[in-house]
């Protein structure tokens, strides 16, 4: 019965949501105020009836109610309540249906918190969103059913995969999406806009706080999935440049373009149709990333063939969807932009390189991960790409973006003077090259060239954000709005991480050893000893575990205790590292194999700075939130702003 | 020139040279980190000869995993169900390799006909399978009767 409820929910929730899209943008063009007041009704109605969907897709998993086909393929009776209730996206059906309830919810905060926003404007807003749903929800009952009963019911389930059942599980999902599904707010304000004809100031100021909410989640998203790649998946690698991270990774590239583009727009009312292209850019690359990786398409088109129906509809939304959205693109854009000078050394100059550069990025991973798609498609050998393509690929754009950052933060709008900006930054610039250069040859010894260019680029943007917040505690310093210290934030988090990514990668000690029982084998500066193994049972697994004592210069650090596992249902091994985390270092050990003789083997990893990675990630998602806390987005929100007061602003963020 | 066509002739001088810049390196890096994807049937065909990395997919054939006591370097069978190549390893395995299973292996091909791998996968699907194997075996209609076909879920 609950199921059967969970199915007519989503099939009201179909016609809510094409309600929700045809009337307010019907009505918006044609000017009819009745359609456009059905558009907050219906995004409410529509939020209603899919979270009943999803609570009943949710009850059939806490009931184990095996009799759901999708409920017997990812849950067990032995499965932790907790990972019973991750388990809901733990499959694609699901997964596809949390999509929809969050694109919902957002569309419910669209409706809720826009009372300053044209009425009009908003409905095309929702509406957009609805036709958006309309596409989705009809895919998830089309095609991917997660109500669909099976007949006769199981005795038991097939279990959720064990590389599942991780805490991390119950949240990297849903933020991962919460972050994709958030841009789009932002695809459908540009589509509004498009469909309006007039993009103004006012509109990427009310489009801003969106944008970067979005962002915000995708990013922790995406760090999160990167922890438990880490600590879980990956054996003590955090990034592989799998076509599954690619696919979150290219969107928020786009997006942090989309969040500097909208700044310049609302500042200087430039680059609309830059900020429009990547509103759609961003949303189109969160489309692809979920489809193709949810649907597998992305690792083999063959996965595609096997099922034509879900591949063709694929295809058909994306076309629609990205297609329609760039014919009106086409249509609307040559008209949009104002000629507004600007002088090649100007704070726009830095924003637009600052954009080409991310969606060079974002491009330059768009081919290395499709290209083995293709190439499969046509039948010319399977091929992947490897990291070093990535990696190379991506720090050619990054190194002189993150060297501009700095620069840029402290230039101002129109024309700026670069021989004063470097007068004014040279402190800074002495306290980096000294910094950068000095306290890594010191602590590690001398690497590279990369390795050293790496650290004085962290360094620098981490000294040029605290550059005016510094100055400021001084006196000396301009008054800091919330816009401006949320940037701040983001570039010093993100000087965090490339300090962190560059010792990481520079100064890891990554070894397979055999070690027997009472041993011991040398890493780095530590001594680990391999005192014991135990049989240990959990609640749905059987594990060993051992006993590993790590000393440095004859001082007791810590035990370790890593395990491997094998759990009962699907009765598959995993291993379960583990990690000692101080602030400048991770020690990691991983169980391998029983070499008979009472030796193991074991993964150690050394792994220095890897916390300022997570560290900055967090700040960078920090300074999101400071950002959109601006009182000016509030104000915006009320009425808006007075002459005087917007060139007092002209500088921040 | 007007200051605006300046400006113009600017940013696209930039965005084309940047983007040139971009593809020549990306294209250079791809081509050196290009991994063919091979099975043991198309190796011993003669397409692993330039000595270059590929991976090597199959599955680890029953009973053939040898590790001597206190040893890590290992030896297994990897098998499409019509040639077989042994594949010789020193390091942790991961988790869920195992006989019977599917496996990828990154490495070159050996004078005496023996894959050295410098790394063994670990990454499987939600049935446990390399995509690429599922894929490999299927197309030799080998999915239903010997190995655990892969369905996109």
């Amino acid at each position: 019965m609950i199921p059967e409820i969970g199915q007519l929910s989503l099939i009201v929730a179909l016609c809510l949501a094409v309600a929700q899209g045809v009337f307010p943008l019907v009505g918006a063009q044609m000017g009819k105020p009745a359609w456009v007041a059905v558009a907050i009704p219906a995004a409410a109605g529509h939020a209603v009836f899919i979270a009943i969907s999803f609570a009943a897709l949710a009850w059939s998993f806490l009931d184990n109610d095996f009799s759901v086909w999708y409920v017997a393929m990812n849950s067990n009776t032995e499965l932790p309540i907790m990972y019973r209730f991750a388990a809901v996206w733990g499959g694609h059906e699901g997964s596809l249906l949390l999509w929809v309830l969050l694109l919902a919810l957002w569309a419910l905060a669209v409706a809720g918190f826009s009372r300053g926003i044209p009425v009009l404007l908003r409905a095309r807003i929702l509406g957009v969103m609805g036709l958006i749903s309309t596409g989705f929800i009809m895919f998830v009952l089309f095609t991917s059913n997660p109500f669909l009963r099976l007949f006769p019911a199981a005795a038991n389930g097939n279990d959720l995969n064990p590389l599942l059942q991780d805490p991390a599980m119950a949240f990297h999902p849903p933020l991962l999406y919460t972050g994709y599904v958030g841009f789009s707010v932002a695809f459908a304000f540009a589509v509004a806009a498009m469909l309006s004809g007039s993009i103004d100031r006012q509109w990427a100021r009310w489009a801003r706080p969106w944008t970067t909410s979005a962002w915000m989640f995708l990013t922790a998203g995406i760090v999160l999935g990167s922890w438990w790649a880490y600590y879980e998946l990956g054996w003590g690698g955090w990034w592989f440049w799998d076509p599954v991270e690619n696919a979150s990774f290219m969107p928020w590239l786009l997006g942090t373009a989309l969040i500097h583009s909208l700044a310049v727009t609302e500042k200087r009312g430039l680059f609309k149709s830059v900020t429009l292209l990547l509103a759609i850019g961003a949303f189109s690359l969160s489309l692809l990333g979920t489809f193709l990786v949810r649907s597998g398409v992305l690792v083999s088109v063959h996965a595609f063939a096997s099922d034509p129906t879900r591949g063709l509809f694929i295809l058909v939304y994306l076309a629609v969807v990205i297609g329609g959205a760039l014919s009106l693109y086409a249509w609307r854009a040559p008209g949009l932009d104002r000629e507004v000078g600007f002088k090649p050394f100007s704070r726009e100059t830095f924003m637009l390189l600052n954009n080409i550069l991310l969606a060079a990025a974002a491009g330059l991973i768009l081919l290395g991960t499709l290209y083995p798609l293709v190439l499969d498609a046509m039948n010319l050998g399977k091929i992947s790409v490897g990291p070093p393509y990535f990696e190379t690929v991506f720090i050619i754009p990054m190194l002189p973006l993150i060297l501009m950052i700095g620069i840029g933060m402290h230039t101002v709008w129109r024309s700026a003077s670069a021989t004063a900006v470097l007068r004014r930054l040279r402190a800074a610039i002495l306290v980096t090259v000294l910094a950068g250069v000095l306290i890594p040859v010191f602590i590690w010894g001398w690497n590279s060239l990369l390795t050293l260019v790496g650290f004085v680029a962290g360094t620098w943007l981490i000294v040029s954000s605290l550059f005016d917040p510094v100055r400021r505690m001084m006196g000396t310093g301009p008054r800091i709005t919330r816009g401006m210290a949320g940037m701040q934030m983001a570039h010093l988090g993100l000087g965090l991480c490339v300090l962190g990514i560059t010792a990481t990668t520079s100064f890891n000690i990554e070894t397979d050893q055999r070690i027997a029982l009472g041993e011991s084998v040398v890493v780095g500066d530590y001594t680990i000893e391999f005192e014991s193994t135990q049989m240990v049972t959990g609640p749905n697994y059987q594990a060993i575990r051992a006993d590993m004592a790590v000393s440095k210069a004859g001082h007791p650090v810590t035990v370790l205790h890593p395990e491997k596992r094998i759990y009962n249902v699907q009765t598959s091994p995993m291993t379960e590292a583990a990690i000692d985390s101080r602030l400048y270092r991770d020690l990691f050990i991983a169980m391998g194999d029983d070499l008979g003789d009472g030796s193991w083997s074991f993964r150690i990893q050394y792994k220095p700075l890897i916390s300022f990675l997570w560290l900055g990630s967090f700040v960078m998602t920090l300074g999101g939130l400071v950002a959109i806390t601006d009182r000016r987005y509030r104000s915006a929100a009320r009425s808006t702003d007075s002459a005087p007061e917007q060139a007092a602003r002209a500088n921040a963020g | 020139m007007t200051p605006t066509r300046r400006r113009r002739m600017f940013i696209v001088g930039a965005i084309v040279l940047g983007v040139g810049v971009a593809v020549t390196l990306g294209l250079r890096g791809m081509q050196e980190s290009m991994l063919y994807f091979l099975s043991p049937t198309e190796v011993l065909a003669g397409a692993a000869t330039d000595g270059r990395d590929f991976r090597l997919g199959g599955m680890v054939r029953k009973g053939s995993v040898e590790r001597r006591a206190g040893d890590m370097e290992m030896s297994f069978d990897v098998t499409d169900y019509e040639n077989t190549i042994t594949v010789r390893y020193t390091g942790v395995t991961p988790a869920l390799f195992g006989e019977g299973q599917g496996v990828i292996a990154i490495g070159t091909m050996e004078d005496n006909n023996i894959f050295r791998a410098k790394e063994v996968l670990a990454k499987h699907d939600e049935n446990y399978m390399p995509v690429e194997v599922a894929d490999m075996l299927a197309q030799q209609g080998k999915a239903e009767d010997e190995a655990p076909a892969s369905t996109a879920n």
